[in-house]
């Protein structure tokens, strides 16, 4: 704690240099004259909490901050202090046995921290001092040290890549621990630094360290004898980031730059934000009520103590005289005492034991998620996984469904379908025939010649071959294949020409590996890298080399990426492929007209395409965008905008070859989930990055739009329209969607009672990402437009928002998130792109699919195909609400008719405090004689099983909005209570109206009271959890009738001994002689009955309505399932659907 | 085979080895067991309470329980049940003067009868109890004030009384035996029962005082301190009897040394503390005779009061109580009354129910058909 305030601390005062220096191997430099050795901090990582000493302290510390374990503490040190009506054993007990559990859950958990600490810092390095090699432990890597790391190791800290082994001086490295991403990932050596490390003189200057894995701007000062210092940029492809490990590459030697806390796993090393659940905000709101209840209970106590005290005689009566002590006390202060007591004494209507079971459930009950087998995968090999527990009721309670296009609702493995080169369409299935005009659908690659021009064809290819960052994995012929790299690793079918030469391709991205076999298809193969020659083999099976120059890398901005080569004849080229909408202003107009066409059709049908330009460069061209590139690379300050506008320079005045579209399939079942969470009463909102048509006609795939949806579109092109102000058209669109919307439209409660007989006319809503902004942005009306939008997309059935950034989505997320009624928001997403609106919203899934697993991480629960969201939602989400649900309730119920009685025999002795119950049953009540039950219950409980609920979605709107736990139900379980704890109270006090209850005449005392009282209690209490219970496995019987079983034989047995510890011995043999007179049988009887036969009679009332409703709608559903189909034709719909958009 | 590995994997339970796809990492079984726990498939009773389940159930529970509640109600009302408050507050009460002139040391006992008479006979075995009113024996203060463990012959005890029996924990620098404010205020009046013959002679009706204590209490909860058990004042030296005693403890009864000391059998009786302010303790047995003469025939009685107790101070009210006991202990309508009103309850529910159940589901099967 102090080490790392102190790391803090030291880290901020660094902060106020913008950058650090570093001394390679700590070798002070010719130019510098005082060489004073910085300091950072050492390269121990400390990921655990507590240490031996300060553990008790802090665990504790952390324990009491939690309000309710703040209560009870304070409930036990009243008990302590003040004279109150039962021992601090009864409440000091169960809370030491909290904490207790919870400390070695923590202390175990930090335990395992420690471990993993000291494997990682006590690992033996190899480090390079003065010449020498060294072995060192890791921790005591200081910042300067030359590391070494040898193949398969992982890095120590992050080190700046000096030497390799390898002879194209790069390095592979994978970063699974870091990102989930498995491909490997090529890092270059800083150049000039190859030879001679041990008298290698340099210094790094880098910025301070920041946790963004993907950013690093450095520069490197190489000091050579007398020379002049040469200057090296450094980037993220020379830092080597500890957690990664090396691949393919024998040995590296690297200078440390971060080290210890200071690395970017560390500083990524972040505990998410704790996201809470509706429940816990019900249980805090009914536990505010119960405090008030508990307040006023021992108010109303204190004052009628006062009251009667006043009567004469009543204060102290000569059988019962105060003591002296007591005499002399103050009256003021008497009444506060006696008013704790009372707080005391009731204090058990709040009981710690529901903040454990609570936890518990959650605990176990997430287990069930990833045990369940309907989640595995059997691809990835996979179950479900479970980041917290904290949120499974919330899984019931979803209104609100932000869904990622790419790799969420599709597959994200891509396949390349078509191209269209020069204005000619190329299709490589042979498949339709309705597609009119004059493009040809020819199948085999021979027939290519008939349409363009061979040459362009070449281009086009060619362009495809080395436009991109896709690396051959070198095959090493065994086992070792296709299957085990998830990410983006596409083998060659066996079938294909050389089956010998099985070549699997890494790519971060599927769709270039997609292009890359789709330019294999029509006989350009990539054949790799060959230090910085790209080889490409060529239809004639010659092969072609080209110098890789520059990559422009892809970013997300720009939509687009260049390479710039130069081929053996000493062209300079260009390729850049991209998004339409990036590249087509970049070209000429009138191959934009010829292609545009073909795109805008392929994206209709739910392909992504990609356009591909080129531009043969001048030496001078070339020079001079090389050194553009060459000095914003070196850049220290804002690398990515200078590089950004050198990028966007060379990306001008290129002329258009063709395009491509790409076929990314749905996922398994995409339909049906989506139709199903729809008919739950959840609306979706798609959010993707991708071109409108693509993602309109996947929606339309998906079932989300219906052909008679009316869609409402509200993007760039809308606005375009009128050829007015953007603000203007957009104020004007706004206006009429809205009155068409929300105005014209009965005002029905949404979310819940979307009708699906559709007898309302269904609106969807399509918006891009320029126009949001535009919304959220127009300074003067951005709250207004923000609440017209919101209002219409609440009411559409579905969202289409496309075109998002990823901080767009998570603003999405966020407006409905905070808009009126606070709906319950859940984000699914598979890629990086879609972390901001997993963490924004209520409930983050990620899917663990092909984009690495930075979703996965971020996320609360994470499965690997959306089909499984639907049992995750309707199945395990429903169960969970209702189990939980069940059990706050239940346990605020049973604790208002256990205290209840309790207060009502203040009335009857006097108000003084008198417990009706014995210690033990006061301490156990909670504790042992009714929480296994409920425990039981609330992990077990299937009201309705999980297979209806599935084939039944609208079940699900049964539980929505909190259905369970608002202010209707609770009023009826507190009402419940009150009636039962009445009951019971003066059951047994009409009862004791003649306390001779035995047959041999003898009197029955207070005690005995209180145990036929208690025994109702714990019998009716039970019982009503037994009616309560659906679904009866051995466990509930075990538990139900083993509790009650145990009750019973723990009263005989706490009855049976004079104990030797207690002052008093209050239930000897109470229980036995009770259970010996006939009457308090007879009450006990009468008493769990009356008591539950309201619920027994609201059962009856209720229950007719339900099978038959039930039945109805699983009739209707099954009639609703055979109409649509589950497979229609993506293109009869789209087309037909087409004509639906309002423009 | 990745589909073949997959279905063997579902036969056996347990995970080959992945020929497939033989990463190193992957030989780690990740698929979740398909055990009926964990699939949550336990099978399982599921208990559907509709109407037609229940109704029965009601019309049971309302035939089982008249039957119970009129019997009751029958054995309840043929106890029989005498009181008589003899606590003196009106000036006509024979006790008057008793409860205006009362004082702790008085040493003249106040003796006062009330005459009362009796208009049927009580057969079989008649209990007698005492009854106070406004007495808060459930009054925390005083329900604590006690020491078991000097009541179970703690010899430690004995010497140094537990702290909660202050201020009734030492006298006079002595440790008081028993201490504490429930034995001190030990019921103390004598009750003695006369037969008024019709010729005019008084005949003393026999009390029994022993059997009025639960069996657990007399022989294992409350014990004398051992050592000289014959003499219970040598073992009791050295404490001091509580302050409201006229007696030692030694001195309850020492005609009979099973019933003296801690282990007598009022005493005990006294300590189980009562639940409500109003209530009434087991004083003396009266056996039914052995020939077929009830036990107590009607015709005038007389209650010899030695009036020792005050209870005029807090408003209280004392009582004599005669009683028959049956099988369900003393008399107490309520029982009775509340089985037959809940089985009523229950059967006029169940044919309540039974009509709307039968039209309810007439409509709703009617307003099926259209759909």
């Amino acid at each position: 704690m102090l080490r790392r305030r102190l790391n803090r601390l030291f880290g901020r005062d660094e902060r106020r240099v913008d950058s650090r220096t570093i001394y390679v191997g700590h070798r002070p430099c010719p130019t510098t004259d005082a060489f004073i050795p910085p300091k950072f901090c050492d390269n121990r990582i400390v990921s655990s909490k507590y240490t031996v000493w300060n553990f008790l302290p802090k665990n504790l510390f952390e324990q009491f901050r939690r309000i309710a374990n703040f209560y009870f503490l304070i409930i036990f040190l009243v008990q302590v202090i003040v004279d109150t009506p039962t021992s601090p054993v009864t409440s000091g007990l169960p809370l030491f046995f909290v904490i207790t559990v919870t400390a070695i859950k923590q202390g175990y958990e930090d335990w395992l921290r420690h471990k993993a600490d000291n494997e990682v810092n006590k690992y033996l390095v190899t480090v390079l001092e003065d010449g020498r090699r060294a072995r060192k432990e890791s921790e005591k890597i200081k910042v300067g040290d030359v590391v070494e790391v040898v193949e398969d190791e992982t890095f120590p800290c992050d080190l700046i890549l000096l030497q390799s082994s390898r002879e194209d001086d790069t390095c592979f490295v994978t970063t699974a621990s870091l990102d989930g991403e498995s491909n490997h990932k090529t890092h270059y050596t800083v150049p000039d630094t190859e030879k001679g490390l041990e008298s290698l003189s340099a210094t790094v200057e880098c910025e301070q360290p920041q946790p963004d894995l993907y950013k690093f701007v450095g520069r490197m000062h190489i000091y050579k004898n007398d020379q002049e210092p040469a200057v090296r940029s450094l980037g993220p492809e020379n830092l080597l980031l500890k957690g990664a490990t090396l691949k393919n590459t024998q040995k590296i030697y690297g200078v440390a730059v971060y080290s210890g806390m200071e690395t970017k796993m560390a500083l990524n090393y972040q505990g998410k934000s704790q996201k809470r659940s509706v429940v816990e905000k019900s249980i805090n709101a009914f536990l505010l009520v119960y405090l008030c209840i508990l307040v006023s209970k021992a108010l109303v106590c204190t004052t009628l103590k006062y009251v009667w005290q006043s009567q004469p005689g009543q204060e102290e009566p000569w059988y019962n005289q105060k003591t002296q002590k007591e005499k002399d006390a103050n009256l003021y202060l008497n009444m506060f005492t006696d008013f704790l007591s009372f707080m005391v004494l009731f204090n058990f209507i709040i009981p710690v034991s529901m903040y454990v079971t609570v936890e518990m459930q959650k605990f176990l009950g997430s287990f069930f998620i990833s045990w369940d087998k309907d989640f595995f995968d059997p691809e990835i090999q996979e179950g479900a996984l479970v980041n917290t527990s904290d949120l499974n009721e919330e899984l019931g309670q979803v209104e609100y469904v932000f869904t990622d296009k790419t790799g969420t609702l599709t597959q994200n493995s891509m396949e390349f379908i078509e191209c269209c080169i020069d204005g000619f369409q190329y299709k490589n299935r042979d498949s339709s025939t309705e597609l009119g005009g004059f493009c040809v659908t020819d199948g085999p690659v021979s027939m290519l010649q008939q349409k363009a021009g061979r040459e362009e064809e070449e281009l086009f290819l060619r362009a495809l071959c080395l436009c991109h960052t896709v690396q051959v994995k070198e095959s090493t012929g065994q086992e070792d294949g296709v299957g085990d790299q998830v990410d983006g690793v596409l083998g060659l079918d066996g079938e294909m020409v050389h089956p010998a030469e099985l070549r699997g391709f890494i790519a971060s991205s599927p769709d270039e590996v997609a292009l890359v076999k789709g330019a294999m298809k029509y006989g350009f193969t990539f054949l790799g890298m060959e230090s910085k020659n790209m080889r490409v083999m060529n239809r004639d099976k010659d092969v072609e080399t080209y110098e890789l120059l520059h990559v422009l890398n892809f970013d997300p901005v720009r939509r687009r990426m260049s390479v710039i080569v130069r081929s053996k004849c000493g062209d300079i080229m260009l390729f850049c492929k991209g998004a339409d909408s990036s590249i087509f202003p970049r070209v000429r107009q009138e191959e934009v007209d010829r292609i545009c066409m073909h795109v805008e059709r392929n994206a209709t049908e739910g392909y992504r395409t990609l356009c591909v330009a080129y531009k043969l460069l001048s030496s001078e061209e070339y020079a001079q965008a090389d050194a553009g590139l060459r000095e914003a690379r070196l850049a220290l300050d804002d690398r990515e905008e200078k590089l950004m506008a050198v990028y966007n320079q060379v990306e001008t005045g290129m002329s258009l070859i063709g395009a491509t579209a790409v076929e990314d399939r749905l996922q398994e079942e995409a339909a049906e989930t989506m139709e199903a969470l729809q008919r739950a009463g959840m609306k979706v909102w798609v959010l993707t990055g991708d071109k409108m048509e693509t993602a309109k006609s996947t929606c339309y795939a998906c079932r989300l739009f219906q052909r008679g949806t009316e869609l409402l579109e509200l993007t760039v092109r809308t606005l375009e329209d009128g050829g007015r102000r953007r603000e203007e058209r957009l104020h004007e669109v706004l206006l009429d969607y809205h009155k068409r919307a929300v105005q014209d439209t009965p005002p029905v409660k949404t979310g819940i009672t979307r009708s699906w007989t559709s007898a309302k006319q269904d609106y969807g809503f399509i918006i891009d990402g320029a126009t949001l902004s535009l919304v959220f942005n127009s300074s003067p009306d951005s709250s207004h437009y923000k609440s017209l939008l919101l209002q219409i997309c609440q009411n559409c059935t579905t969202v289409l928002c496309c075109r998002m950034a990823p901080l767009q989505k998570a603003q999405i997320v966020n407006m409905v998130k905070n808009s009126k009624g606070s709906p319950i928001t859940l984000s699914i997403g598979d890629g990086a792109n879609d972390v901001s609106m997993i963490l924004e919203a209520h409930i983050g899934i990620g899917i663990k699919g092909k984009e690495g697993r930075q979703a996965v991480r971020n996320s609360d629960y994470a499965i690997p195909k959306l089909k499984h969201l639907k049992k995750l939602l309707l199945g395990h989400g429903h169960l969970y609400y209702v189990r939980i649900a069940h059990l706050v309730q239940y346990f605020f119920y049973k604790n208002l008719c256990f205290i209840l009685p309790q207060f009502l025999y203040q009335f009857f002795c006097g108000s003084s405090q008198q417990p009706l119950y014995d210690a033990a049953y006061l301490t156990m009540y909670n504790i042992c004689f009714t929480s296994m039950p409920i425990l039981a219950y609330s992990l077990l409980e299937q009201h309705i099983c999980m297979e209806v609920l599935m084939s039944n979605a609208t079940l699900y709107r049964d539980v929505a909005k909190n259905a369970m736990l608002r202010w209707g139900p609770f009023l009826y379980w507190t009402l419940l209570g009150v009636y039962q704890g009445l009951l019971f109270f003066f059951g047994v006090r009409f009862l004791f109206s003649n306390p001779a209850l035995q047959d041999n005449g003898q009197v029955f005392g207070n005690w005995s009271y209180g145990t036929i009282v208690f025994t109702v209690l714990v019998f009716t209490v039970t019982l009503k959890l037994a009616m309560d219970t659906r679904h009866w496995t051995w466990i509930n019987h075990f538990v139900i009738w083993g509790s009650l079983a145990f009750y019973m034989f723990f009263s005989f047995f706490w009855g049976g001994i004079i104990w030797p510890f207690l002052r008093q011995q209050r239930l000897y043999f109470v229980f036995a002689n009770m259970l010996s007179a006939v009457s308090v049988w007879l009450v006990i009887i009468l008493l769990i009955l009356l008591s539950l036969l309201p619920e027994i009679l609201l059962l009856v009332l209720r229950k007719p309505r339900w099978p038959h409703s039930r039945q109805k709608k699983l009739v209707i559903q099954s009639g609703e399932g055979e109409t649509r189909s589950s497979a229609r034709p993506l293109l009869m719909r789209t087309f037909s659907d087409e004509s639906n958009t309002m423009l | 085979m990745m589909a073949s590995n997959y279905n063997a994997k579902e036969e056996d339970g347990h995970q080959p080895a992945a020929i497939g796809h033989g990463g190193a990492e992957t030989v780690k079984n990740k698929k979740p067991d398909n055990t009926a726990f964990k699939q949550q498939r336990l099978p399982a009773w599921q208990p559907i309470l509709t109407a037609g389940t229940v109704l029965p159930a009601f019309f049971v529970i309302g035939l089982i329980f008249i039957p119970i509640g009129i019997g009751l109600f029958v054995t309840s009302n043929n106890i029989k049940e005498l009181e008589i408050d003899y606590t003196g507050v009106d000036m006509s009460s024979p006790c008057y003067n008793c409860s205006q002139s009362y004082s702790w040391n008085s040493t003249k006992p106040c003796t006062c009868s009330v005459p009362f008479s009796l208009d049927q006979p009580f057969e079989s075995n008649v209990f007698m109890y005492y009854g106070l009113s406004n007495f808060y024996q459930n009054h925390r203060r005083y329900v604590k004030s006690r020491d078991d463990s000097q009541l179970n012959g703690d010899k430690a005890s004995l010497k140094s009384p537990s702290k909660e029996c202050e201020p009734y924990r030492t006298s006079d620098g002595k440790p008081i035996a028993p201490c504490g404010a429930i034995a001190n205020s030990l019921f103390n009046d004598t009750l003695e029962l006369y037969y008024i013959d019709p010729n005019g002679s008084r005949t003393a009706i026999p009390l029994v005082k022993k059997g009025i204590a639960w069996w657990t209490d007399k022989h294992v909860k409350f014990r004398n301190p051992s050592g000289n058990d014959n003499n219970l004042t040598v073992v009791f030296q050295g404490t001091s009897k509580p302050v409201n005693w006229r007696k030692s403890v030694y001195e309850l009864d020492p005609s009979d040394p099973d019933n003296n000391g801690f282990i007598n059998e009022d005493f005990i009786v006294w300590m189980r503390t009562a639940a409500l302010p109003t209530f009434r303790k087991l004083y003396r047995i009266i056996h039914k005779k052995p020939n077929m003469t009830p036990t107590l025939p009607l015709g005038q009685y007389i209650l010899e009061v030695t009036y020792n107790y005050p209870v005029r101070s807090f408003e209280g009210r004392k009582r004599m109580i005669l009683s028959t006991i049956s099988w369900m202990g003393g008399k107490n309508p309520f029982l009775g009354i509340a089985y037959i009103t809940v089985g009523s309850v229950c059967f006029f529910l169940g044919i309540v129910l039974l009509i709307i159940h039968h039209k309810y589901g007439n409509r709703n099967h009617s307003a099926d058909i259209p759909s």
